[in-house]
Order: structure tokens, then sequence, then C-alpha cells
């Protein structure tokens, strides 16, 4: 591939299929780490560009080959090639990496507020108080509330006890 | 068909044409469709089929690997299938109400997308309508739900209430003043997607563009509605609106001009490609909505622009149904549209 960046004339090493508007994206080392891509270190791809170009999009792309899902065994370079996921655990195995996509293609929602199946609801009713929890634990941590921390964590637990 | 009362249901017909609203649905335990095998999505169909069967839902079953090319055609044509779900492989079909207003597409991008179409701007009607189905299906049905991301679709993009609200809107004056890449822009900033006349990957023809919410995660189905109902489809009527009245005041002649021609060419005609018959009867349905020409009337010049279709076309004139997609508009086809274009508004007249 021999795109310059969307944003600069300097090459492109990271290029992602936009699955909204049905443009390609390609971004040089620099604006892809600000638009949150994680990218190998660059001393590894320096090393590699000297030996040739063709190592170079191996070296970049190589870790994300070899991870994949273990219920349907698709890899997330694959899902980075079609824009599809394989199965419904592919949430849940490429959690890190989908967090930040879904985030940049949902107005930086990242979590869901409709409605859900009936049986599924006390599910997701019990997940969204065990984020509340934590993110009040975090600010209680952060404040030097370590009591009201102790309290809240407590709560944490018996939450996560009772939905064993 | 008794439909209640739509506080969406303004009269914009003007503009919007139609109203549709899907939802994205799996099956727990099977993977994605793009993954599946053959088996697993035969399984899939009949998985569905034996639900629809059992909640008594008055639908017809179309296998897409037994239809013929025409067949599959006039549902494409009738916005109740995808282009994508022609194209695909596989064991796949859909389910369609007698009144040909709901479909349930099986191994599509997801093993269920179900779709309302309403003629008009009936958004919320539709979403009542497609929210019953759902209902019914959840009840019988194990559904791939995630604690945090709700539904869960193949394309992350769509997680969450995976909904589309979208409208038809007749936009010619925005098309004319080149307003329409205005439109795309801000359509874009506002999370909205702005397509051709068959959805996804279509050209707009006729002026028709189907616009779309891309938000499906964060907000529920009713605020999705309400921002997509009273925010955006007013603002594009408006917007629409706004253009026809300047065309109007600096243009009329212009205008009347490409009307008057337009009534020409297809009361004239003797071959019309689908191109150029979407084209003419576009501006015919500018010039009524403008009360610059009376030939026919609104709903049956919206009429026509499905009638000319070509797999509508090779069903009214008896063709031969099997035939190859790009043989679809082939030059008998096109004399065909001629001539019941020239009938109906001969007709009207």
């Amino acid at each position: 591939m021999n795109h310059t960046c969307d944003r600069c004339d300097r090459p492109a090493e990271v290029h992602e299929i936009d699955p909204i508007n049905g443009v390609d994206v390609h971004l040089c080392r620099e604006h892809a780490l600000e638009a949150g891509f994680q990218l190998p270190e660059p001393t590894a791809a320096k090393v590699y560009s000297q030996i040739g170009s063709t190592m170079q999009i191996q070296i970049s792309t190589g870790r994300e080959r070899t991870a994949s899902c273990k219920t349907c065994g698709s890899t997330f370079a694959r899902f980075r090639k079609s824009g599809l996921l394989g199965c419904p655990d592919c949430y849940t195995n490429f959690d890190q990496k989908l967090d930040g996509i879904i985030a940049r293609s949902q107005n930086k929602a990242n979590a869901h507020v409709g409605r859900v199946p009936e049986q599924d609801a006390s599910l997701v009713d019990r997940h969204a108080r065990r984020r509340t929890l934590l993110e009040e634990i975090e600010r209680a941590v952060a404040s030097e509330h370590y009591e009201r921390a102790a309290m809240l964590r407590d709560k944490l637990q018996t939450l996560t006890d009772s939905s064993v | 068909m008794s439909q209640a009362f739509d506080p969406t249901q303004t009269d914009q017909s003007d503009v919007v044409v139609s109203s549709r609203v899907r939802l994205a649905r799996n099956l727990v335990g099977f993977p994605f469709v793009n993954r599946a095998d053959p088996e697993q999505c035969r399984e899939i169909v009949t998985l569905v089929r034996s639900m629809e069967l059992a909640s008594g839902a008055e639908t017809t079953w179309v296998d897409m690997t037994e239809a013929n090319q025409t067949d599959r055609h006039i549902l494409l044509e009738r916005h109740l299938i995808s282009q994508q779900f022609i194209a695909a492989e596989g064991p796949r079909g859909v389910a369609i109400n007698r009144e040909r207003t709901l479909s349930i597409m099986v191994n599509e991008e997801d093993h269920l997308r179900i779709q309302v179409l309403l003629p008009g701007s009936q958004l919320r009607n539709a979403w009542n309508q497609v929210n019953k189905v759902d209902h019914r299906l959840e009840r019988s049905a194990e559904l791939a739900v995630h604690p945090r991301w709700g539904y869960l679709t193949a394309c992350p993009t769509n997680v969450g209430t995976a909904i589309r609200f979208s409208i038809m809107a007749h936009l010619p004056a925005l098309r004319m003043t080149k307003e329409v890449e205005r439109l795309r822009r801000a359509a874009n900033t506002l999370h909205l997607a702005v397509r051709g006349f068959y959805g996804e990957g279509s050209e707009s023809s006729g002026d028709f563009y189907q616009i779309s919410n891309q938000l499906t995660l964060g907000l529920s189905e009713e605020d999705l509605l309400a921002k997509f109902a009273d925010t955006v489809v007013p603002k594009v009527v408006n917007y629409e609106r706004v253009a026809r009245e300047m065309l109007l005041e600096r243009n009329r002649i212009l205008l009347e001009d490409r009307v008057h021609r337009a009534v020409g060419i297809l009361t004239t005609a003797r071959l019309l490609s689908i191109i150029e018959a979407m084209k003419q009867l576009s501006r015919v349905r500018l010039g009524i909505s403008l009360g610059l020409v009376d030939v026919v009337s609104l709903q049956d010049v919206q009429n026509l622009f499905l009638e000319i279709q070509p797999a509508h076309l090779r069903v009214a004139f008896g063709a031969n149904a099997e035939v190859q997609t790009e043989d679809m508009d082939d030059e008998w086809i096109r004399e065909c549209r001629a001539t019941h274009v020239r009938a109906t508004l001969a007709k009207a007249r």
C-alpha cells in the first residue's frame, strides 16, 4: 500500500476501513497514535524498514494477526479487513481492542442504555451498578476518602457474590 | 390496515416518501453469518421459520436460494430486501407480511434483520410495529445480548440498540442547487448517513436519498427516535422546501421548463431507460408538489416510481422470469416502460 496519511503528507502506517462512511482511513504513526490506535515499538519498525517495506508491513500487523477469538477462531486482522466480527463471543475476547473502535463510531458512547430482552434485564442492571460502583471507588480513592472506598468495595463484593 | 395515531405523521409527503425502522438481532449459540457454515445457516433458517410459524404471525416465506432473479428483484425494488442479500450465497430467506410492510431477512449480515417500511412520514408507527415483532421473537429465541454492549451485531458499529431509523426523502431542489453535498457533510457530523435509492452502496436515483441515524449506542430507542423524527426529519424537509422556494423565486421559468419538458418526454417517448424515467418522473413529482403541473396526482406519480422498475415491468408484461441481472432492463422492457408511463399519464389527464 502506498497511501499517504489522511492528515499529513507522511506515508501511512495504519490502514482501516471506516464502516460508517465506507471510506478507508490511512494514518501515519503520529496521527494513528493520536486517534487511539495501538502500534508496535517504533525502534523495531525502524530496523525493519531499513531491511524492506514488506517486512515493515508484516511487523506492523503481526501482533493483531495472532489475536484470535477463543470461540470462533476469527482473528482481529480479519475484522480489520472485513469490518465484521465472527461471533457474539468476539465482543468479550476482543473487549479492549473494540472499546476505542466502538467509542469512535458511537460519539464516545461506551454502554447500552436501551431495552434488552426481559430475561437479560437483571444481568444488564447488575453490570451497570457494578460499573458505577467501580467509578465511585476510583473517585473515593483519588480524593483520599478511604473509608468510603472500603464501604463501596464491600458493596461491590456483595453484588459480585449475588451474581454467581 | 388500521393505523394508530402517529404524532410523527405530519404532512411531509412533498419530501418524505417512506419511513423505515430496522432492527438487527442474532441468536445465541451460532457464529455470525459471515462465519457460519451452510449447515449452521440452514439451522438458523429452520429455527426462525419454526418460531414465526409458532407465533401465529401471518408471514409468507421466500427462500432466496429457490427464488428466480425476477422475484428477488421484485423484493429489492420494494425495499423489502437489500442488494447484499441478493448477491449473498448460502441458505437464507425472508418472511414478509401480507401488507408487504414487514420483512424479516434471515442470514443477511446478521441472523435477523427485522424491518417495517411504511409510506409517508410515520416513523413512530413503524417503530411500534417492529417493536412488537421483536417482543414476539424474544419469547421464543435466546438473543445475543451483552451486559455492556446491548444487542450484539456482526458489525460493531450497529451494536447497542441495533436500530436504524430512516426516511426516503425526495430532494430534487437540493440536488439542483448542489446543496446535497452540503447536506452530506452536515449529516456526517450529526452521525447520520445519506445513501442512495437502494441503501448502502447504491446511487441516488430520481433524486431520492435514504437518510438514517448512525448512532445505536448510549441512547435508548425512544431517545433515538425522538431525535431523528422530531429534529432531523423536519430539518431535512425544511431544507428542501427552502431550496424549492428559492428556485421558484430566482429561476421560475427554468424550473417550469424542466418540469414541462419532463411531461413532454414521458407522454411521448417510445423507449425509456430506468435512469431517464426516474430523472423525468422526479421533475414531474417536483412540479406537482409546487403546483406547476397537475397532469397526474402525487400518489400516482409515486406509484409509477415502483411500477417502472425492471422486475415489476417484467412481471406486469409477462416476461421470462429467468434473466440475468444485467439484462433486466433490456430494450423490450424499456419499450414496456414507455408504454406504461404514457398510458398512466393519459389516463390521469
